[in-house]
């Protein structure tokens, strides 16, 4: 029998080396640092991440119905008449919601270990338009289930677009199809979030990790391992990717997938966050929610577009604000100018601006799930307004304060020696 | 640092739980409901068909699986289908959407997932709240949701009440003064019952899976640790050579 599967194999070798080739290129000489932490679990987990969803995905479209009188219904009919229906949905929701957790820590790493400084500018571009592109994934898709949240969650992102100046409402107009958020873009929606997006995803995925292969994968050293090799040309800190990560990453992916089923199986709605409760009442276009919350992995950017008020009676600014809090991130490779990478060898100035970001982005993503009233008001004497509002201009400006400032508390920080050998 | 930064990713979950709430700022009572009780959901199962199903559908259950709450077909034909429906419909209604908006002023939700876009608390202390008010249209109000549409459908079973709202002290919560008007054919304690009861069928249908999926989970979790045995060993030999 081996012996059999051993001549398929050198059949199929022997016509397509590539194969082999690519296998030992990406996998099993593909020299990766031996100090790999916790914080490298996320990348693996992403593209299991990725996996899952489109997996899930395409069994949901065996029954799922784009049609604006039939969407809630054939969700509904997925949960109970579907064999095992509910279980893939369960894994489609729990799914998006933990693949941006993965991702968000994903990056996290990448901030704590400088895995975006030179060389490795790309990677990061590469892997912020993947970011992009899955916030337009996301949104594209919760639109589907044709609830409440999904409805005014749409009305409200398209009508962000109808703020910019002389060309918004039509543009808004072209991205709905329609005069609100109808049929015509329920249909529109469901071809951009089952094919077009996910496309461009896979795309993207493959240029990062090409990206990443060219260059070599950086570490919590923030060491380069390609400058001490050793005399079998391989980097001496470096293993085989294959098996070495591929076992460890199994591991990790069991742990995960533990976290993820205990969600799933026992709180799939986590308190509202992963499914919202409004979004079991279907769209009712004539009815506005008291209360219109995104997901929590939208909260923080919508928390800075509600923050920032009215100028010349257009809602622009923070809209544009808004973008802007996403797009800055583009520019981390050059707006750090620290010469070291790793957060290991940095001084006190990064690290307090690290923190000092970390609860900026906690509290603003708190802050956007809840009504601005949630903290209360301030007294006659301030005006009465809402402490929540204020709280989140303060964190606005510190959230846009890490990125403007870290060409200048990155230069004089008072950065440590780096190893000349990565330490485990 | 390390545990500051993880403890600090579960803050904003801590109001998670605060989700739900009465927009009346009525305090909700907790529901004390059980959904492996198959009595309770049977006799939820009696009230909705006696006194919800004439309005409100629950377009996406079917009656069949209530098998579920260990009836046979034949029983639930015989006790909860009053109308001409098969045992493999859903529970749908004859009022039109249009006709019950003309009445009510407001058309009679689904109830098929009402236990998942309310809460059970929320359930249970709205349908135990009605009060008789002359202002309203229906003669009803409610004080977790107030100018509610739904006159008091279980009036018949708690009697009728009027409630005295009392302006709290120093800024304080409202006091809620109930006083009963006529009595109804169930005492306080039987009420509840019935209500606890309804609310537990409602939740059941919102997710008639939430059993199933509960019993697999421990399944699939403890299947995941076996395998994390074994992964966890399979990574540790092989990098036992790693220095």
């Amino acid at each position: 029998m081996a012996g059999r599967l051993m001549a398929l194999w050198d059949w199929f070798d022997s016509r397509m080396p590539s194969v082999a080739e690519e296998f030992r290129k990406h996998m099993a000489e593909y020299y990766a640092p031996k100090n790999f932490n916790f914080w490298y679990f996320f990348g693996a987990l992403s593209i299991l991440l990725l996996a899952i969803q489109i997996v899930s995905g395409i069994f949901l479209t065996m029954n799922y119905k784009p049609d604006a009188n039939l969407a809630f219904g054939s969700v509904e009919y997925i949960m109970r008449d579907v064999p095992g229906g509910w279980l893939i949905r369960y894994i489609h929701s729990t799914g998006a919601s933990a693949f941006f957790a993965v991702i968000y820590l994903h990056m996290f790493r990448g901030l704590l270990y400088g895995s975006y400084k030179q060389p490795r500018e790309l990677i990061w571009i590469f892997g912020m338009l993947i970011y992009l592109t899955l916030m337009a994934e996301a949104f594209l898709g919760y639109l589907l289930p044709w609830g409440q949240m999904s409805y005014w969650g749409a009305q409200v992102i398209v009508n962000l677009f109808a703020t910019i100046p002389f060309i918004g409402p039509d543009l808004a107009l072209w991205i709905r199809g329609d005069y609100v958020v109808g049929d015509a873009t329920l249909n529109r929606f469901f071809a951009l979030h089952v094919i077009a997006v996910p496309l461009a995803l896979l795309g993207l995925v493959a240029a990062h990790i090409l990206a990443l292969h060219d260059v070599g994968s950086n570490n919590p050293d923030g060491i380069e391992i390609k400058k001490k090799k050793g005399p079998d040309g391989h980097p001496l800190d470096g293993i085989p990717f294959h098996p070495y990560y591929t076992v460890k990453d199994i591991a990790g992916a069991v742990i995960f997938m533990m976290l993820f089923c205990a969600i799933l199986f026992f709180v799939p709605e986590v308190g509202g966050y992963f499914l919202e409760y409004n979004n079991f009442v279907p769209a009712d276009p004539l009815k506005t929610p008291a209360h219109i919350a995104p997901l929590w992995y939208f909260t923080p950017f919508y928390s800075i577009l509600r923050a920032v008020p009215p100028l010349f009676n257009s809602q622009f600014p923070g809209v544009a604000l808004f973008g802007l809090s996403t797009m800055i991130l583009f520019l981390l490779p050059w707006l750090d100018r620290s010469p070291v990478k790793s957060i290991r060898y940095r001084g006190p100035l990064f690290k307090s601006a690290v923190a000092i970001f970390v609860v900026t982005f906690l509290v603003l993503g708190y802050l956007g799930t809840e009504p601005v009233t949630v903290w209360g008001q301030f007294g006659s004497w301030l005006g009465y307004v809402d402490v929540a509002t204020v709280a989140a201009r303060i964190f606005t400006l510190l959230y846009f304060a890490f990125f403007f400032l870290m060409p200048w508390y990155t230069a004089i920080d008072k950065c440590k020696p780096e190893p000349d050998r990565v330490t485990m | 640092m390390k545990s500051m930064l993880l403890a600090l990713l579960f803050v904003p979950l801590a109001g998670a739980f605060s989700a739900h709430a009465s927009e009346a700022g009525y305090r909700l009572d907790r529901a004390p409901i059980d959904p492996r009780d198959l009595l309770s959901l049977q006799s939820g199962a009696r009230t909705f068909v006696n006194y919800c199903l004439n309005c409100h559908s629950a377009q996406y259950m079917r009656y069949n699986r209530l098998t579920e709450l260990g009836l046979t077909e034949s029983q639930i034909r015989d006790n909860l289908i009053l109308t001409d429906a098969k045992v493999g419909d859903t529970m749908k209604v004859a009022l039109t959407l249009k006709d019950g908006k003309a009445m009510f002023g407001a058309a009679p939700p689904d109830l098929s997932v009402i236990g998942r876009s309310r809460s059970a608390d929320w359930l249970y202390t709205y349908l135990r709240t009605f009060y008789r008010d002359p202002k309203s249209p229906t003669g009803w109000n409610n004080a977790a949701f107030p100018q509610a549409a739904m006159p008091h459908a279980l009036w018949s079973l708690q009697g009728e009440r009027a409630l005295e709202v009392v302006a709290g002290k120093n800024h304080g919560p409202a006091e809620y003064q109930w006083s009963q008007i006529s009595a109804g054919t169930q005492n306080t304690v039987q009420y509840d019952t019935t209500v606890r009861d309804l609310v537990n069928f409602l939740v059941y249908i919102g997710e008639p899976a939430a059993n199933d999926r509960k019993r697999l989970g421990i399944v699939v979790l403890f299947a995941l640790l076996i395998l994390f045995v074994f992964a966890y060993l399979l990574k540790k030999e092989y990098w036992k050579d790693v220095k």
